[in-house]
């Protein structure tokens, strides 16, 4: 083999390596010791963000003589169902029972989560593909009462409240859950990034009425929006808490009795945990299955000016 | 947002085009009414009616008489608890609002460093927090006061502590404990809008970057990322504000009502103390109006301060 051959070969191979080398390098301007670095920081933070919910479930699965240790442990030795059940029991035996705030508790999420959805749905339709005048006007009184809470309107609701007769009833709180504004905004975003206007007009003049084409050919088109908008809604209203609007016990969700529990000290430490992860496990596994949906949403979500 | 452009008409004058376009598109206005109706109703009309019933004394059960300022002076002059309660809410909104900001931005942005499958499991940790519901009065078993106390009970056999600590009676522990477990809830919605922000950026746009001069992670986010999501970065801020005016909820849950010392006494504590219980609700609507105003103008402030980014 002469020189120039093995030459060859070895400029040959360097290319090789090289071009191998840049298929490989996961992306542009990116150092491994940043990497790393940004690795073992959300490591750390991730460890810190779901401790309090590991402890949480370590709780609920403490058997009593555990719950009293000195000093207390992190992590459950004897796992036992014991509190859950516990959480069972006293609740049967509490004036109004268990089922009934757990009733309470889905109901108002359900019956408000499905309102909204479809109210907000149907108005988002109309903002984004019909063009109406005042449209614009409407879309910006919704963007501003994204800057201030329910708190602000919560006094004169009241009122409203008890003109409509409505103080002490489900329907105080399930009716506002319908007009909250943050499920129009995102599903208006969403419409006008991911409906295809073209599709529409040639359905319009098949003759389609837009009642039609809003069941038919908007909705299917904004699938992931419309499962946002129900986990956004739902876990909003599964973690409402007491009411200004509600007084009667047997009306009060799970959320409210679980708080009284909780407040109750050590000695029902453990069920009290119970009750909590109880609570959120429905949210997180809501989550987990419309995580992928959700982002889709969320990537249209934004504030343009 | 985008004005469309004006169509200059000779045929018919401004206002008989609107009523045109009204009458061809009336379909519009029976989609948005369900909404809309009950949005007036909960939201519009209660905010305006506040206003309004701020000049007036009304208990409910008189009628109300027509007082001009007298709630506002009474509010800023006469009520100490008051200028505690606003001092709070300002002290609390300016740590937790950028706080929280920052907070979901950084780790959006680390996240969105990671692969696809662990991304979603990290986002998860992240996001858990904010949609467990109650499950931040973990916090006050943790921080119990006796010395079952997690935090109490390991202070004491480590010789840290000398007694138990009552952490959420005692004025010193309070505002940094609350700060701490809202920071810890606070990586919600805006955090998921930054998540999927990060994930709409043009991949050929960091290409360009990197053939244009930009050196690391660093310039690259400053240069290529943030200003192309900057719409996702106002949404998040106007989230991240209205949210750091609404912890009230988590602090009466952890510290009961009303605070020690009204040492975490916010306005809507305040609120619900003269709307809820003493039921003065001209008194209770200057608080509410105060607060609306309070939150639309930081609002309004920030977005303007962010509309600069990238200009």
């Amino acid at each position: 083999m002469s020189f120039q051959d093995l030459k060859q070969k070895y400029v040959r191979y360097h290319n090789k390596r090289l071009q191998n080398k840049q298929q490989f390098t996961r992306s542009i301007n990116r150092s491994k010791g940043g990497d790393i670095g940004i690795f073992v920081m959300l490591a750390i933070v991730a460890v810190i963000m779901v401790l309090p919910l590991v402890y949480a479930i370590s709780q609920s699965l403490k058997p009593l003589d555990e719950l009293f240790v000195f000093p207390p442990r992190f992590f459950v030795m004897n796992p036992t169902i014991k509190n859950f059940r516990d959480l069972f029991n006293l609740m049967n035996k509490s004036w109004v029972p268990f089922s009934r705030y757990i009733f309470n508790t889905v109901f108002i999420s359900v019956a408000g989560t499905f309102g909204n959805v479809i109210l907000a749905s149907y108005a988002a339709y109309a903002l984004a593909k019909i063009k109406f005048p005042g449209r614009q006007f409407l879309f910006s009184i919704v963007v501003y009462s994204l800057m201030f809470n329910s708190t602000v309107t919560g006094i004169t609701n009241f009122l409203t409240m008890s003109i409509l007769g409505w103080v002490d009833s489900y329907l105080a709180v399930i009716v506002p859950a319908w007009c909250t504004t943050f499920g129009l905004y995102l599903m208006k975003q969403f419409m006008e990034t991911s409906v295809n206007d073209s599709v529409l007009e040639s359905a319009r003049l098949e003759g389609a009425g837009e009642n039609l084409i809003f069941w038919k050919i908007a909705m299917p088109m904004v699938k992931p929006a419309w499962i946002t908008l129900i986990i956004f809604v739902f876990k909003d209203l599964w973690n409402m808490g007491a009411s200004m609007f509600i007084y009667s016990e047997q009306l009060k969700t799970f959320n409210y009795a679980i708080g009284q529990l909780v407040t109750a000290g050590i000695a029902l430490s453990g069920v009290s945990a119970a009750s909590t992860v109880i609570m959120m496990i429905v949210p997180i596994t809501v989550f987990v299955i419309t995580q992928s949906n959700v982002i889709t949403t969320m990537s249209a979500s934004g504030m343009k000016d | 947002m985008a004005k469309e452009k004006a169509v200059i008409r000779t045929d018919m004058t401004h206002a008989q085009w609107t009523i045109n376009e009204m009458k061809k598109n009336k379909v519009g206005y029976f989609m948005v009414a369900p909404f809309f109706i009950l949005f007036f109703i909960f939201t519009v009309l209660p905010v305006l009616l506040s206003f309004v019933l701020s000049f007036t004394t009304f208990n409910l059960l008189e009628f109300p008489d027509f007082v001009f300022m007298d709630n506002y002076i009474r509010l800023f002059l006469d009520d100490d608890i008051f200028i505690t309660a606003i001092l709070n809410t300002f002290k609390f909104a300016a740590i937790t609002g950028p706080g929280s900001y920052l907070l979901s931005m950084l780790f959006a942005w680390f996240i969105n460093e990671l692969r696809p499958k662990i991304r979603a499991v990290a986002t998860l940790m992240f996001y858990a927090p904010s949609i467990s519901g109650q499950v931040y009065l973990i916090w006050t078993i943790f921080f119990s006061a006796d010395q079952y106390g997690f935090v109490n009970a390991w202070g004491m056999k480590l010789g840290l502590l000398n007694e138990p600590v009552l952490w959420f009676q005692n004025e010193d522990y309070i505002f940094p404990l609350i700060i701490a477990v809202a920071l810890w809830t606070s990586l919600g919605t805006s955090f998921l809008t930054f998540i999927a922000g990060f994930q709409v950026v043009d991949k050929a746009l960091y290409e360009a970057g990197a053939v244009d001069g930009v050196k690391n992670r660093w310039q690259e986010l400053w240069y290529i990322t943030l200003p192309t999501m900057r719409p996702q970065m106002m949404l998040g801020a106007i989230l991240a504000i209205t949210g750091s005016f609404g912890f009230g909820g988590v602090i009466t849950a952890l510290v009961g009502f009303p605070s020690p010392n009204y040492c975490a006494h916010t306005i809507m504590h305040h609120l619900e103390d003269y709307g809820g219980q003493r039921f003065e609700m001209g008194y209770a609507s200057a608080i509410a109006t105060i607060l609306f105003f309070m939150m639309i103008g930081a609002n309004m402030l920030v977005t303007k301060m962010l509309r600069k980014v990238g200009t």
